[in-house]
Formats: C-alpha cells, sequence, structure tokens
C-alpha cells in the first residue's frame, strides 16, 4: 500500500493572518523580520508549500502581499519552497502572481461572481503559470453538503478544462472543510460530507487534487489546542483515506493519531464521523476537564532545531552566517563583545571566518546566490550592532589625545552592468571598522561617476567590484579611464570572477599607478594601509609591479605555447607604418662616434667624465640587486628597509665619489647610425646613403602569439621603413662600457675579506654602464634631432619617456645573442670601447651595454615570445645557417 | 492593463512554421546558429559604425549596442546569418538579445525598440529565404529575446530584500513591444534564452501569449535557461527542474540550456533535463568556460566532440552554440551530430508540478 502521509502535501498556515494571531500582530506592527522568521519557523517545521494570506480590514493588501513575498523570496531556505497565495481579493491574487519565479497556487477563484469572471481569472492563472484552487462556491453560495460539493466542483472542473484548456492537474478543489460540533445540528455531519465529496471528486474528476482549510473544523475549540490538535489528526487521518491530497495546516503543530490517548480519540472520532447524536457534549465535556488539567496553558510546539545554540559562541555566529539566521546574532555578537578586547577582533576573527566559509561554499557550487546574500546580511546585522562600540572606542582615543582622523578615503564600486556586490560590501565594512571613510557608489555605477566622486571627494584609492564575466572588461575600460582623464590613484580589483592574472594582464598595464588585486576581504586592509603609507607604499608597490610581471610573463609563455600563428599569419599581422607620412629622422652623422673618460685620448674620440654619467643612474635596480625592493628615493623612508636602505646608499655615494675623484673606472662607448632599410624580417644596412652596398644584415623574430583583434605581431624590423617603401631609413647601435677596471677594484676589497665593498664595487659598476647608455642614449636622440627638443627631467628620462627604444640582442625583442656579432663589426666596437665577445657572445668586461637604436615614434619593448618551427626555419636560412644553428642560440624560445 | 485579457479569445491556430519545425525535429537534430558577439567582435566596429549617418549625433555613447548594427550596419548582421546558414544551421537566432526598452535604455534609445526588432526579423527572414534557396533545405528565423539587464525576482540592494529594479509589469509592456516587432518582421519561432531569472522569462511568455491572443496565430515558443554554476542553479536560485515546472504553462515547442557554461558542464543539467522535458530539448552552450579574461578557449573539434557524446546519448532535438562559438564551432557540430537520431520526446503521468527554488510533485 502507498504511505499515503508521506505523500501528503502540508500547506503551512502560519503565514495566514486569518488563522495566526502571532502572523497577525507581526504583520500590524510592520515587524517584517518577525513575519520572516515565522514563514521560515513554518518550512523548518516540515511545511511543503506556505501559505499566505494578508487579508485584513487595516493593511493595504496589495503592496503587503507584494513585500512579503520579495522578502520571502530573498530567504532561500524559505523560498525553496511553493507558495499558496491566499487572499480573498483578486487583485491581491494577482500582485502577488507578478513576484513568483516558481509555480505557486492561487487559492482561490471560484464561480461565485459567475462563469464569465470565473474563467477569465483561471486564463490569467494560467498565463501567469500557477496552479489553482477552487472553492466549492457558485452564484449562490457556499456548498455545505456532500451533493452539493460534487456539483459545482465537476461543473467547474469541465469549464476549466473544457473551455480553456486548463491543466486538470493544476486544478485543487477546496470542498469547504467547516466547522462541526457548532451546536447546530445541521453542521454535525459537516466533515463527513467532506470525506465523500472527497472521494467522489477524486474518483470521478481526473488528475484534479483536493485540498482544505483543517483549522477549521475545530473552531468552537478555540484556546484548547490539544482538543484541535487531536481534531485536526483525526480529521487528516480520515481525510486522507478518501483522497484529500493536502491541506493548511499549523505544521509546527500536527499531532499524531496514533498518540492521541484512547479516551479522546473515541470521543474526537464520535464527532468527526458523525457516530452519534450526543458526540459534541461528550467532547465539550472531556475538552473543558482536559484543559483544566492543563492549567489553562496553550500548547505550543516549536520544532526548530536549536541543538546549535549550545555550541561554542564563535562556532554560532559561523553557523549563522552559514543558515542566514539573523534572529540570535545581535546576542551573539553581545557575548563574544565581552570576551574580546576589541569589536575589531570580532569582525576579523570569528565573522570574518564564517565568510570565508561562506564564500569557500559559494566558490565550490555548494551554496548559490541567494543564500550568500542572506549570509551578509547576518554578517552586516553583527556589523551595525557593533558600530556603537566602535564608536565609544574612538571617542575614548580621542579623549585620550588620539586622533580618529579617518586614514583615507576609499570610493568603491559594482562597475557597470553588474548587480553584484557581497563581496564589496563585506570590504566596505571591514574597511569602515578599520578608521578608512568608504563611499560605497553601489552597483551597476558608470565609469564616470566613479571618476568625478573619486575627483570630487578627492579620494585616496578607488576600489571596483564584479562577478559577471562582462565586468572584466568594465574594469578595464574603468582602467583605462583613469589614465585618459590623469587620476593617480591605486586602484583595487575584487569580485569573484576577477583574479591576479587578469589583473595583471589586462587591467595593470592599461593604468600608471598600483592596480592591486584583492582576493578577498581580508587581504583589504593589509593593501589599503600599504598603499596609503608613505614610506610602505614604494615597496609594496614594487612587489605588486614584479608579481605581476611575472604574472603577465607566465600568461605570455602559457598564451604562446597555446596558440601560435603560422608565420606567414603573423607577418599579415605586423604594425602598419603610414611609410609616406611618418617623421624618418636623418642623424647628423652617418658612421660611428666613440667617447672615453681615459686620458690621452686620439682627436677623434670625444672627451666623457665619469661625473657626468652618475646623474643617470636608476637607482631602483641597484636596491633591488641587494633585495631591497621599492621605488628610489622612497624606500630610504620605507619603515622596514628603510634603514637599510639609507646606509647601503650612504655606502655607495661614498664609493662612488672615491671611483669619480680617482678616476677607478674608464667608461668607453662607440655608437653609431647607418643607412638602412627593412627587406621582410631583417634589416640591410648600406655602406651609404645611395645603397650601393650591404654592409651588414640584422635579422629579427617576430611574435606568432594569437592575438586579440587590434593588437599587432612585432618584429623589431616593423619599425625601419621596407625598402618598397621607396624612403630610406637609417638604424643606430651602441656599444657602452664602465667596466674597466672594476674587477682590479673589486679585487682590492676582496684581498682584504671586505665582500660587502667587493659586491658594492660590481654593483656600481653595472650601474654606471646602465648609465652610460641612458646618456648616450640622450646623445643618439640629439644626433637624430628629436632629442635636442625633448624637454625632459631625469625623472621622465629614468622612465624611458622619450621616443624611440635601443633594444639589445639576447634580450626579449630580439632574443638571438649572436646578432651582436653584426653590431659589433659594424661599432667597430672591440676597438673603440675594448669589449670583447665571448664564444658564447657575452660581453666583457660584464660591465657593458650594447644595443640597436630604433627612431620610429611608435616603437616599443616587446617580447617576442614561442617561436614556431616555421619561423627558427625561415630565419635559420635568413642568416645562412642550419636550422640547428637558431635552435640552438633561441631553445628557450621554441614552442616545439 | 494586464487585467484586460479578453475571459475568452478566440484560441490562436498554429503558425505555418511550426508544422514545418516539427517535421524537421522529427526527422533529425536540428542545428542552430552560434555567437553573434563574438563575430560582431571580430569586426573591430568604432563607435563611428555602430552610429553609422542614423544616428551621428545621438547623445549617448553606442559602441557595443550591437542590436542596433541591424539598423545601421544591416550588412554585417545579414552577413553573419548567412555564415551560419553555409555552416549548417537550420535555425538561426535574430540580432534582438538587447532590444527591449529595459535594455536598450542604457543608450537612450529605447525609443528605436520596434524598429531595431523589425529590422532584425527581416534581414534575418532575408538570411534565411536566400540560404533556403542557396542550400536547398528549408532555414529558419528566431525572434530572440533576451534576459533584460535587470532581475525581476532578486534585489540588487543587500539591504533592501524587498526592492526589486524592475516589475513584471513592466518587462511584459517592453517584451510584448519586442516580440510584436519580431512576428511583424515575420520571423517563425520566438526563443525566450539566456533565462538568469525564471520571473524576467514569465514576463516574457506572458507578453508572447498576450501577443498570440493579439494576432490569432501561434509561433512555436522556444525556451532557453542559464545555469550560472556548479550549483546546478539559475541565478535566481532555481533548479532545473523548479525551472522547468514554472514554464511548462506555455506549452514550450523546446526547452533549453545556454550560456554561462561550456558543454562538458552543462552535461548532468542537460541530463536532467532531457528526462524530464515533454518537449523538445536544446543545448547550445558556451565554448567553454570564459578564461580569466573573459574570452573563450575550446575550439569547433572540442565543442563538437561534447556536444557530439550528448547527441549519442539521445538528450539533443535541437543543438547550436552560444558565446565564443563560431560558423566553424557550429560546422563541427554539425557534422558532429549528423549520424545521431533525435531525442524522444519524454512522457509522464500527470502530476501537480509546483516549484519554489525546488520542485514538488503532487501527484
Amino acid at each position: 500500500m502507498k504511505n499515503l502521509a508521506a505523500q501528503f502535501i502540508i500547506i503551512g498556515e502560519r503565514t495566514n493572518i486569518t488563522g495566526s494571531p502571532k502572523f497577525a500582530k507581526a504583520l500590524k506592527a510592520g515587524d517584517w523580520d518577525a513575519c520572516v522568521a515565522i514563514a521560515r519557523q513554518q518550512v523548518e517545521s516540515g511545511a511543503n508549500v506556505i501559505d499566505i494570506n494578508v487579508d485584513e480590514a487595516l493593511i493595504e493588501g496589495e503592496p503587503t502581499m507584494v513585500k512579503f513575498l520579495n522578502l520571502i523570496a530573498a530567504e532561500p531556505e524559505i523560498a525553496r519552497v511553493p507558495v499558496m497565495l491566499d487572499s480573498s481579493k483578486w487583485t491581491v491574487l494577482e500582485a502577488g502572481l507578478k513576484c513568483l519565479q516558481g509555480k505557486g497556487i492561487v487559492n482561490s477563484i471560484s464561480l461565485k461572481d459567475g462563469e464569465a469572471e470565473f474563467l477569465r481569472r483561471a486564463r490569467l492563472v494560467q498565463r501567469y503559470g500557477a496552479a489553482a484552487v477552487v472553492m466549492a462556491f457558485d452564484e449562490n453560495g457556499q456548498a455545505a453538503t456532500r451533493d452539493e460539493k460534487v456539483r459545482i466542483c465537476t461543473r467547474a472542473y469541465r469549464l476549466l478544462t473544457g473551455t480553456i484548456g486548463f491543466s486538470a492537474e493544476d486544478i485543487i478543489f477546496d470542498p469547504n472543510i467547516l466547522t462541526v460540533a457548532t451546536g447546530i445540528e445541521e453542521h454535525n455531519n459537516y466533515a463527513v460530507d467532506f470525506f465523500e465529496a472527497t472521494r467522489i471528486i477524486k474518483s470521478t474528476l481526473p488528475h484534479a487534487k483536493v485540498s482544505g482549510g483543517v483549522s477549521n473544523v475545530s473552531f468552537s475549540f478555540r484556546g484548547n489546542n490539544p482538543v484541535r490538535e487531536a481534531i485536526h489528526a483525526v480529521f487528516l487521518y480520515h481525510g486522507i483515506r478518501a483522497g484529500l491530497d493536502m491541506a493548511i495546516v499549523n505544521a509546527g503543530m500536527l499531532g499524531v493519531y496514533e498518540e492521541i490517548p484512547a479516551d479522546l480519540l473515541e470521543r474526537v472520532e464520535d464527532v468527526i464521523l458523525n457516530r452519534r447524536p450526543d458526540a459534541t457534549d461528550r467532547l465539550v465535556m472531556f475538552a473543558d476537564g482536559l484543559k483544566a488539567a492543563h492549567g489553562g496553558a496553550s500548547k505550543i510546539e516549536t520544532r526548530e532545531d536549536l541543538a546549535w545554540r549550545s555550541f561554542p559562541v564563535e562556532q554560532r555566529l559561523s553557523h549563522a552566517l552559514l543558515k542566514g539566521i539573523d534572529g540570535y546574532v545581535e546576542t551573539d555578537t553581545e557575548e563574544c563583545r565581552v570576551k574580546y578586547p576589541r569589536p575589531l577582533d570580532i569582525i576579523e576573527g570569528p565573522l570574518m571566518d564564517g565568510m570565508r566559509i561562506v564564500g569557500d561554499l559559494f566558490g565550490a557550487g555548494k551554496m548559490f546566490l541567494p543564500q550568500v546574500v542572506k549570509s551578509a546580511r547576518v554578517m552586516k546585522k553583527a556589523v551595525a550592532y557593533l558600530q556603537p562600540f566602535m564608536e565609544e572606542e574612538k571617542k575614548k582615543l580621542i579623549a585620550g589625545g588620539g586622533t580618529a582622523r579617518p586614514q583615507g578615503r576609499v570610493v568603491m564600486a559594482t562597475v557597470k552592468g553588474d548587480v553584484h556586490d557581497i563581496g564589496k560590501n563585506i570590504v566596505g565594512v571591514v574597511l569602515a571598522c578599520n578608521n578608512y571613510e568608504v563611499i560605497d557608489l553601489g552597483v551597476m555605477v558608470p565609469c564616470d561617476r566613479i571618476l568625478a566622486t573619486a575627483r570630487e571627494k578627492q579620494a585616496d584609492i578607488i576600489g571596483l567590484s564584479g562577478l559577471i564575466t562582462p565586468s572584466l572588461d568594465e574594469m578595464v575600460h574603468v582602467a583605462r579611464e583613469m589614465k585618459r582623464t590623469g587620476l593617480d590613484l591605486p586602484l583595487l580589483i575584487g569580485g569573484a570572477t576577477t583574479s591576479a592574472a587578469h589583473t595583471a594582464v589586462k587591467v595593470a598595464p592599461e593604468y600608471d599607478d598600483p592596480v592591486v588585486h584583492v582576493l578577498d576581504a581580508s587581504r583589504v586592509i593589509g593593501v589599503v594601509s600599504a598603499l596609503l603609507s608613505r614610506e610602505r607604499k614604494p615597496a609594496f608597490a614594487a612587489d605588486n609591479r614584479a608579481k605581476q610581471d611575472r604574472q603577465r610573463r607566465e600568461f605570455a609563455e602559457r598564451r604562446a605555447a597555446r596558440k601560435l600563428l603560422t608565420l606567414a599569419a603573423a607577418r599579415a599581422r605586423h604594425q602598419p607604418t603610414d611609410w609616406a607620412s611618418v617623421d624618418i629622422p636623418r642623424p647628423e652623422f652617418l658612421g660611428t662616434r666613440t667617447y672615453s673618460s681615459g686620458e690621452n685620448l686620439p682627436p677623434d674620440v670625444s672627451r666623457l667624465s665619469l661625473g657626468e654619467i652618475v646623474p643617470y643612474i636608476d637607482w631602483g635596480p641597484f636596491f633591488s640587486a641587494w633585495e631591497l625592493h621599492g621605488r628610489f628615493p622612497d624606500i630610504l623612508q620605507d619603515a622596514v628597509v628603510g634603514e637599510e636602505a639609507t646606509k647601503l646608499f650612504a655606502d655607495a655615494q661614498a664609493m662612488l665619489r672615491e671611483i669619480v675623484a680617482n678616476r677607478r673606472y674608464t667608461a668607453r662607448a662607440v655608437i653609431g647610425f647607418w643607412p638602412a632599410n627593412a627587406v621582410g624580417d631583417s634589416i640591410e644596412i648600406y655602406a651609404d646613403e645611395q645603397r650601393s652596398r650591404v654592409l651588414r644584415k640584422f635579422h629579427f623574430l617576430r611574435q606568432q602569439q594569437e592575438k586579440p583583434v587590434g593588437q599587432f605581431n612585432h618584429a623589431l624590423s616593423d619599425y625601419i621603413a621596407p625598402r618598397e617603401s621607396g624612403r630610406l631609413d637609417y638604424l643606430g647601435g651602441f656599444a657602452v662600457t664602465s667596466g674597466h677596471g672594476v674587477e682590479s677594484f673589486a679585487r682590492e676589497f676582496e684581498a682584504r675579506h671586505d665582500d660587502y665593498s667587493a659586491l658594492m664595487a660590481k654593483a656600481l659598476g653595472d650601474r654606471l654602464a646602465e648609465a652610460l647608455a641612458e646618456l648616450m642614449h640622450l646623445r643618439a636622440r640629439e644626433a637624430s634631432g628629436y632629442g635636442k627638443t625633448e624637454n625632459l627631467g631625469m625623472k621622465d628620462i629614468l622612465r624611458e619617456k622619450y621616443r624611440g627604444i635601443r633594444p639589445a640582442p639576447g634580450y626579449p625583442a630580439c632574443p638571438d645573442h649572436t646578432e651582436k656579432r653584426a653590431l659589433f663589426d659594424l661599432l667597430g666596437a672591440e676597438a673603440a670601447t675594448g669589449i670583447e665577445l665571448t664564444e658564447s657572445f657575452a660581453m666583457t668586461p660584464p660591465s657593458a651595454v650594447s644595443g640597436l637604436y630604433f627612431n620610429h615614434p611608435d616603437s616599443k619593448y616587446f617580447a617576442v615570445g614561442k617561436l614556431a618551427k616555421d619561423q627558427i626555419e625561415d630565419y635559420a636560412s635568413r642568416k645562412g645557417e642550419p636550422p640547428e644553428f637558431a635552435e640552438k642560440w633561441l631553445a628557450p624560445y621554441l614552442d616545439y | 492593463m494586464l487585467s484586460a485579457v479578453a475571459a475568452m479569445p478566440s484560441p490562436s491556430r498554429p503558425s505555418d512554421s511550426t508544422e514545418a519545425l516539427r517535421a524537421l525535429f522529427a526527422q533529425r537534430i536540428a542545428i542552430l546558429d552560434g555567437a553573434m558577439g563574438t563575430m560582431i567582435q571580430e569586426c573591430a566596429l568604432a563607435e563611428a559604425d555602430f552610429r553609422g549617418e542614423r544616428l551621428r549625433d545621438h547623445p549617448h555613447d553606442l559602441r557595443g549596442n550591437n542590436d542596433l548594427l541591424s539598423l545601421t550596419q544591416p550588412g554585417i548582421i545579414e552577413r553573419i546569418h548567412a555564415e551560419y546558414f553555409d555552416a549548417g544551421a537550420d535555425l538561426i537566432e535574430t540580432n534582438t538579445f538587447n532590444a527591449t526598452a529595459i535594455s536598450q535604455a542604457d543608450y537612450r534609445t529605447e525609443s528605436l525598440v520596434p524598429e531595431i526588432n523589425l529590422a532584425a526579423a527581416r534581414l534575418a527572414r532575408r538570411a534565411a529565404d536566400a540560404a533556403t534557396a542557396r542550400l536547398g533545405r528549408r532555414c529558419f528565423v528566431a525572434g530572440a529575446l533576451g534576459p533584460t539587464n535587470r532581475t525581476a525576482s532578486m534585489s540588487p540592494d543587500v539591504n533592501r530584500p524587498d526592492f526589486r529594479a524592475v516589475t513584471f509589469d513592466s518587462l511584459v509592456a517592453a517584451y510584448l513591444e519586442q516580440a510584436r516587432a519580431l512576428v511583424a518582421g515575420n520571423v517563425d519561432a520566438l526563443l525566450v534564452e539566456t533565462i538568469f531569472d525564471t520571473l524576467n522569462a514569465k514576463a516574457a511568455l506572458f507578453a508572447i501569449e498576450e501577443l498570440f491572443d493579439e494576432t490569432g496565430v501561434r509561433l512555436p515558443v522556444m525556451i532557453s535557461v542559464t545555469i550560472t554554476d556548479a550549483s546546478g542553479r539559475t541565478l535566481s536560485g532555481q533548479t532545473i527542474g523548479a525551472f522547468y515546472s514554472s514554464i511548462r504553462h506555455v506549452r514550450p515547442f523546446s526547452v533549453g540550456i545556454n550560456c554561462a557554461l561550456g558543454g562538458a558542464q552543462m552535461r548532468p543539467y542537460l541530463e536532467e533535463l532531457a528526462g524530464l522535458a515533454d518537449c523538445f530539448v536544446s543545448c547550445y552552450p558556451n565554448a567553454g568556460l570564459p578564461n580569466a579574461f573573459g574570452g573563450y578557449d575550446e575550439s569547433p573539434a572540442d565543442m563538437a566532440k561534447v556536444l557530439g557524446e550528448f547527441a549519442a546519448q539521445g538528450w539533443l532535438n535541437l543543438v547550436g552554440g552560444c558565446c565564443g562559438s563560431t560558423p566553424a564551432h557550429i560546422r563541427a557540430v554539425a557534422d558532429a551530430v549528423r549520424r545521431c537520431p533525435p531525442r524522444i520526446v519524454a512522457t509522464h503521468p500527470a502530476a501537480m508540478r509546483l516549484s519554489g527554488l525546488e520542485v514538488l510533485t503532487v501527484d
């Protein structure tokens, strides 16, 4: 036999204002939290559906129904079950239908207002996608007897299924459960009439269901819950056997038929089944006795599982966050407040711990969005509770002479097109709790509003959040706009789809100031405090930049590894230049110029002093060499490494003075320019401007990784006019060293076991060589004309903000070290500078730099990345070498 | 407005396309097109291209308003449609994903909505008719109705859970305006797709029923939901079963899953849907999961492998691609499912299937 009771549908009645005084009171008082709690309690008690009725003279039905439905829609544990909209007003039902994403039930429609209106409403119910309770009610009133009930239901069934094609399985008949034991004789058979009508309806009207409001049957025993519970249990027992599919009951107050005491059961069944004329009197008498025995107390059974309330307080908070229960959160937060030294400790401790679990579960697909929203609300409530205590703490701080000025101002927004703000809100709370002023612009915030607010409020930091994929592009857009409009604040990126990799590769390159990915709210204070600290910012930013450089490199490698274009396709995507109009400067000299800081120079060698090189030193890499990270000169004030850096810098200055004053090192340089044209991916160097003879050829490699539309596959040859353009171009080259003397100077210290100074001597040698390369590049730009008017400060020079580049063979844009041979030949570099090339094309002395000058206004540094076999073969044949030669020298770049 | 529905309008008759589509679906797995957005992106259009001559002086940026291209760059859209038909598509979607007054308000182009939809439907129709002549098989057009950029059953404000950024009534009005123009442009079916929030979809379906009353002709209604992540639920929290029970009242021609996930991640949900839907089942996934940069990496061969397996399982009646897919993907998918028979529509005993976020069956 089927387990009828197990399949029976319980419709929770406690959110029915006519059946629940508690709900009525809460609703009238506008205590929505209490109303929602009642709904939750119903579902937790096992209601399969919840009945919602807000019909009350003093309450405006439509907006109240809408508000309550919207509120419980945000409670996943309630929203998981279908809703029964219950009202005597059609407009309230229709307002409710417009709020349900699921398939609910309308309670009710009937023939009371005639067939046309009945069918009109039924058609709308169908169109809104709901099932309908059809009352056994017609133009003449409510059906009380078995035959009346069956007649009206049958008529309604025929109209619905025949005339408008309403699905029979979506019809639920309510053949009226009327009150028994009223003392009026005609009422005595009401329950029996109901059971019999149910039995007939179920057997004659296929697929239709039967339901009813059970509380009504026991209305005569109001105030005597034990008896009412017994009546309900008995009624359901017999109703289910007659075919009742569902009933509106108090899910938390369901008695069990088998557990009703025999004497009570007998009297109740006498009434329900109308077994004897004095049944009512006998039950009334028995009930009075029972009530007296219970001291008149009514029994309310709550089946909410409260076991978790006995956990330690931290676990209780965690549980409440996970389940989204906000009923106890203030009590528990208070308990923590007494226990923990500072309110902030609770937020950063147990509350954030709980939210982290929520985040993890969400990430793992074990919680879904509405639940997370609910958790966020519990979190917010806890924080709101702690707020006054934190204010208090602040006041005390001020009273004690401290400062409560906000540490900084953060503008935050969920970007345009995205409505998700849970993470952002938590970040906002954590920031505010740490005494930062947070200006939260909300969700779907257009870029211009974020920027305008940041400007207007003089924000220190902007934070962007997003959860959906298109938000990533919008964040890139915001970064680009920040740069375009000249903002210079740090930018924070966060939200579920964001990643450190995306931030590094897509966002950070669009903006000059730090762009930091914040993994979750627990990291935000560390990031923000570092960025707003004069001392710590440089090191933090440098570290962030270094991390992002690495991520970009790894990404490029992965990407390159993934998909390479054919060489032909890559060439077709070269960076285009309008060769007819582009500015090609003719250098003021062709051939080479030589410089030296040595003595007794020949007439064709220009004088160079070590002292003039010193200002071109970029000290950033100097500190990096000593594992101290940060931007110079801010690093000297850095809270952590500042002292060490300052000492190091002082020592460096002292040694540098010694080197310059006593000419411990000799700097030598040669630069040159030659007529040139690109031929394919190679560049021909001509003996003269008539191109009478090719002196040497440089061979370059082209990026082969697939790139998005609007980006190019670069090769250095793209920066020199191709021969077929008809224009003559010029390529420059250089080789510089400050290394003569470095080794011997370092050895002096080594001999004294002063490794620190020996290292310092070498590090300064390297810095001087790089500085000399920078100085010579300036001379080269001046010789090309445009450098004479570039008007850049030293800082901008060191940040390479000038036109043109000087890539070095063996580095990312032209990774083949063997190309140095042609360069050295053209420059006569060995004779001019004393730099030798080793077998592996390394330069000695080591403090040396060489490279090529490109004047093209759009020239940029890039990394060639992975190379496919077709390019390696092409490259080797251009160089006149076997493929194995190219494979050997380019081994790290091969994609095969 | 809604209460003004007549009690008993004369029942609408099925369109001619209904029978033709039924015949096609009975015979084999039908092929839907792939992404429009990806193809448009490839064209690298600039602001000026989006504006065309027509909207040169429009007061708001229009770049990214892909739906507008049906008016300002009809040639591009028609060419993309043609490419998909050539790749094997039987059915293409009009370029109207965001062409409701609600979504177009972002660009202040809401007054153009009827025109955008009419133009989109007409050029899709033209592409389909040309393809029918060129390819010797009947090519169909589905009028696409997207989710809009607002959710009717979720609050965008965590502090006001009862707040809604859009009402059912305004969604119905917007969808009715869109659907009316699509039907006027002679589409063969209507496709309510990329459903994040079932209440939005219910509003679209409500509007469509209103329209059928208005025109007296009933087009096949196709429905496609988006399962957002590994929770297996819609963004608004429904399981696939709850979703199906929420929209089943319109007796859809087909129901399916698209967007957000790649085919591989859709597998369990498609399997579930194929088991419970008493109508045709469709599937048009993204070309894999979005990578860290919002792009899609799945190759045509990869996608064809996954969808080919679904077809072999007997889960598919209609298959195509969503974000990141291209004509090459569609061609590969069409090849992969060619030899598989179409799914047999499921039949279930009559039962009342209610739903909240989860389904409740009463039988």
